[in-house]
This record gives C-alpha cells, structure tokens and sequence, in this order.
C-alpha cells in the first residue's frame, strides 16, 4: 500500500485555546499535560525515526562491516559510489520502474476516475474490485504475478499463443524483466490513483461544467479545458506520491526476480540491502541510502516548486 | 452517440476491465483448488477436480498457523498502539496550546518524507545494541507511532466544534476527561480509517521484518510466502493456496471498512 501523505494539505487557521489558568501550580500541571498527550508519539518517532535518520548520516562518513570499529573515511563513500557502475545500474533501473510505472497508472487511473464519475450502473462495486489489489500485500502481488507470467506454464503466455503469439520469457529475461514487474505494480496501485483522482473529479463544481456546455464547449474540449486543470492538484498528489514510493521499489523486485536476471532488475533499495547485509558494508549502504533520499527530497521539491505553473486552486 | 448508448458501451468497458482486474484473484484461487497445479501445462480456470490438497500441505508441512497467529498478534498491538499514540498527539496539535507547536508539527510531518531504506542501518544496529534482533519487540518499535496518523487526526479533531470543548470545560472537566468522554467518540471514522490503513501496513510489511527476524517461528506472513518461493519452486498450488489465505483477513477487513478506507485515501489526496 502506498503510505498517504500530506503534501500540499492547508493548516488549521482557527484561534488557540489559552491555558486556562496562570498560577505557577496549574502551570506546571499544563505542561505535564502537554507532555502525556504528546511524548508517547514524539519518543517513538525521534528514537526510531529522525535518531537513525543522524546515525545514517554518521554511518555513512565510515568505512564499517557492522561488526568492527568504524573507520572515519569522510566522504569516500559518496566518492566510491557516484563512479561505480553498479549504482548507475541500479539508478537506472530505478528510473526505469519510474518512468514505466507512472504514465501507466497515472492515464489508467483517469481513464477509471473519468468512467466511475459518471453515473453508470453498479459502480460502487466496480469501485470496489479495482481497489482490491491496493490492499494486498506485495509479495502475494508478486507471488501471484510470478505465476501469472510464468514463462513455461503460466497463463498469460498460454493465451498469448491462443492468439498465435510467442509469448516472452517475462522475469526470466533480462529485457522483460522489469516490464514484467511494472506490470505487476500497475494492477496494484491503479485503484489507489483512481481513487484520488475520483475525489478530486467530486470536488469540482458542477456550474462550471454546465457553463462551459452551454457555452457549447463538446465533450473533449471539456475535459481538456476545464476538467483536467481543475483536477490538477489531485494530479500533483498523484505524481508527488508515485514518484516518492517509485523510486523506494523494492519488495515486489525482491519476490518477483530477486533482482535478476542478470542484475536486470536490482534496485537502489535492493543495492542497499545487499550492501549491508550482503557485502558487510554499513558505510557505503548508508552513504546509498542517502543519496536516494536526497534524490527523492529534490525530486519532491523540484515539484513544489514546479507546481506554480500547472497546478491552480480552485 | 445518444446518452443512454454511451453509459451502456462505457458501463460493458469498465466491467470488462473489472474482469480483468480480477482475474489475478480468481486464477489464485483455482490454482490453488488444483492440486499439482504447475505441472500440467494446460491452465484451467475451472479445475477438473477441486480438492484442498495444497491447503492441508501448506499447514502440515509449513508452520503456517503459527505465521498467521505471529502476524495477527503483531498487526493488532501495532494497530491499537498507533491509535492510542496518534490520537493523543493530535489532541495535542488540535486543543493544547505550548511554544514551539507549529514547529514540531512540521517535524512530526517531516518524518513522513523519510523512507524506511534510510533508516535500515541504524535502525538495525540500535536494535542489535538493544538486544531486540530477532524479537517482536524489534519489528514492533519502530511502528508505535505514525505520524500519518497525528496528521490524519488532527484534521478530524480540527473539525469538531471548540464551542463542544469549552462547554465541557465549564462543567469542570480537564482535557483528559474532554479527550475521552467527548473527541474520541466524534472522531469515530477517523479512527476508523487510521485502523485499517495501520493495519494493513503491518500485515503486509515485508522489508524491515525480514531484516529484523531471523528464526523460522517468529516469521511474519509475508516472509512465509516469500520462503515458500524457495522451497516449492514448482509447486504453485501451495505457493497460491498461501497467497489465498494472506489476503483473506485483509480482504474481510477491507469489506467491513471500505467506506472509510477509501474516505482515507481520498482525503490525503484533497486540498
């Protein structure tokens, strides 16, 4: 499942309550108040969360097998890694899921959101079926993917070749196999983007719309003018989400190819991991996994500030 | 095209396309009534003869129960933590005034943008250190609080009327008994959403247990199914057969809750 996020989202504008009372007693006891409403999620949050955010900072300036004693070696890491073929590889790949993935849910989505609005028989059910697969697991994606793409026996295959066609080797060859596992993801998510996209169609008002047929504006041209730049914030959501989970990929790799063939599938996550529990070594895995994160944060931020152009308010 | 010919072509579309959506769930199921399956090279959608074979081989030759009872406990205590942890703080960033407010709450939304990849390492080497690797409490901590959930309600306590809150404080109740007695109760469906989704992400989390766990009895699901890859390489009636029961508690779940999940994406999605 993709975690929801909160980009774009406006604050509360309402006046806060004053303490209630000043006297230096009832003061203390406010704050202990604030304190139990609040530590037993900031304690958690700042020891496992922005405490390992640091440590992988620190990490990643050593040279560290995770057993020994690390070794100051400053940026090296960073060096090692920007000329190493296996993570332009990596990257690549990455990008790749990336730039398949995307347009794929992104115009599925739409196209389902655009069909579901209006109003046709039983769509709450439809509704339903397409939003299944958001709430199975990757692994049982990717198991059942695996089978479903089977070279040999699988039954993809099997009615590509009733219709006379040779089906590919899907993950077992290295050129399908990440098509094989965009595929994969695509089934997943496509009800998550429909169902974004759906509340954002909900959210425009209906005059506008009417004006514009009036105005004798046809189908197309409605939703090109005035649908489409009215459903850009949902969009950007979209785009924002997609490309911050696209490029952390990784369990549905790991269980559909493992990486493979051939390294034609490993991913930057998949790198990391390897480096770490693989290669024993902790620094260079931190020193990866702070390059995507910082690949991500520019990615997202090149979008905040992209969005001016394209994105209007309603 | 007249109107009523158009819902009718484009309603046969998106069923059709609903079909298709479903069939990776409906194969799933019959491979799994198929014993052998994987064998024969000719799949059928509809096995000769069903049988639950791969079902019985699955629980007596895998200890699968005790990987469903593993995954189960662990889901709920995540489940009922998160709850707790995130309804307190957003009644915190909704009702309680203390310096620095906006600036934590950035914090707590800043700790969203930072994937679980980046914190592998350390986090890996502070549970070793804590002596928690290959524990509950090791896949556990790290999902006690989500600041998704803080966000989420705080937005919901955000729409609950102040004037309710400062009639009760007239009464003489303090924000412990207004928390319990009066937010909580209004903020139902938001709970509701946050359940399900807290939920979800345990029961299906697969990188930070496999990192965390090492003995074959403390294994969550998805690493189950991830080791049946290797041990029934051929053997896809099994391998769906465990697929099949991985998702039929999230899919019941799901059913129960499928208004306010799909309420929880849509509103992450708005303004």
């Amino acid at each position: 499942m993709t975690a929801p996020s909160a980009v774009g989202i406006s604050r509360t504008t309402r006046p806060l309550p004053p303490p209630r009372r000043t006297r230096r007693g009832s003061r203390l006891r406010y704050t202990l108040t604030v304190l139990a409403f609040l530590l037993p999620s900031a304690l958690p949050l700042l020891a496992f969360t922005i405490y390992p955010m640091i440590g992988a900072f620190w990490t990643s300036l050593h040279s560290w097998n995770l057993i020994g004693v690390m070794e100051w070696v400053g940026l090296e890491n960073y060096a090692t890694l920007l000329t190493d073929d296996a993570t332009r590889r990596v990257f690549a790949n990455t990008l790749y899921y990336v730039v398949g993935y995307l347009p794929l849910v992104y115009i599925g989505g739409l196209a389902l959101a655009l069909a579901l609005n209006s109003l046709i028989p039983a769509r709450n059910l439809l509704r339903g079926i397409y939003f299944l697969p958001v709430v199975t697991s990757w692994i049982v994606v990717a198991l059942v993917w695996r089978w479903l793409l089977n070279p040999s026996v699988g039954v993809v295959n099997a009615m590509l070749g009733g219709l006379g066609i040779d089906g590919p080797g899907w993950w077992t060859d290295p050129y399908w196999a990440m098509p094989s596992i965009i595929l994969a993801s695509a089934w997943k998510d496509l009800g998550f983007v429909m169902i974004i996209l759906l509340a954002g169609l909900q959210a425009i008002p209906t005059d506008v719309q009417e004006a514009a047929m009036i105005d004798g504006a046809g189908r197309f041209r409605r939703l090109l003018n005035i649908t489409l730049p009215l459903l850009s914030p949902s969009t950007f959501f979209v785009v924002v989400i997609s490309l911050i989970n696209g490029f952390q990929v990784f369990d549905q790799v790991y269980a559909m190819t493992g990486g493979g063939p051939a390294g034609s599938s490993t991913v930057v996550v998949q790198q990391i991991y390897d480096l770490t529990f693989r290669y024993s070594s902790a620094g260079e895995a931190s020193a990866l996994s702070w390059l995507l994160f910082l690949l991500v944060l520019a990615v997202t931020v090149i979008q905040l500030i992209g969005q001016r152009r394209w994105v209007t308010y309603a | 095209m007249p109107e009523r010919i158009r819902r009718i072509l484009l309603t046969a579309v998106v069923a059709l396309g609903a079909l298709v959506m479903f069939f990776p769930f409906a194969w799933t199921v019959s491979t799994s009534l198929s014993s052998g399956a994987g064998l024969d090279a000719t799949p059928q959608l509809i096995p000769d003869d069903p049988t639950l074979a791969a079902y019985r081989e699955l629980f007596a030759n895998t200890p699968f129960a005790r990987v469903i009872a593993n995954s189960l406990g662990l889901a709920i205590t995540t489940t009922t933590l998160q709850l707790v942890t995130s309804s307190l703080a957003g009644y915190a960033f909704s009702r309680l005034a203390f310096p620095g407010r906006g600036v934590v709450f950035g914090l707590y939304l800043a700790t969203m943008m930072i994937p679980i990849q980046v914190l592998i390492v350390p986090l890996f080497v502070q549970m070793r250190s804590l002596g928690l690797v290959d524990t509950y409490l090791g896949v556990l901590l790290p999902g006690v609080a989500s600041a998704f959930g803080v966000f989420l309600l705080r937005q919901a306590m955000n729409s609950v009327p102040r004037e309710l809150d400062e009639a009760a404080t007239i009464d003489g109740a303090g924000h412990f008994r207004i928390f319990a007695r009066l937010i909580l109760p209004l903020v139902g469906p938001a709970l509701a959403s946050l359940a399900v989704f807290a939920f979800m992400s345990s029961w299906n989390g697969f990188l930070w247990p496999l990192i965390i766990l090492r003995s074959e009895h403390l294994q969550t699901l998805p690493l189950a199914l991830a080791g049946l890859q290797g041990q029934y390489t051929t053997q896809w009636d099994v391998m769906m057969a465990g697929s099949v029961v991985s998702v039929l508690p999230m899919l019941a779940l799901y059913l129960f809750a499928q208004k306010y999940v799909i309420q929880g994406v849509a509103g992450t999605g708005l303004k």
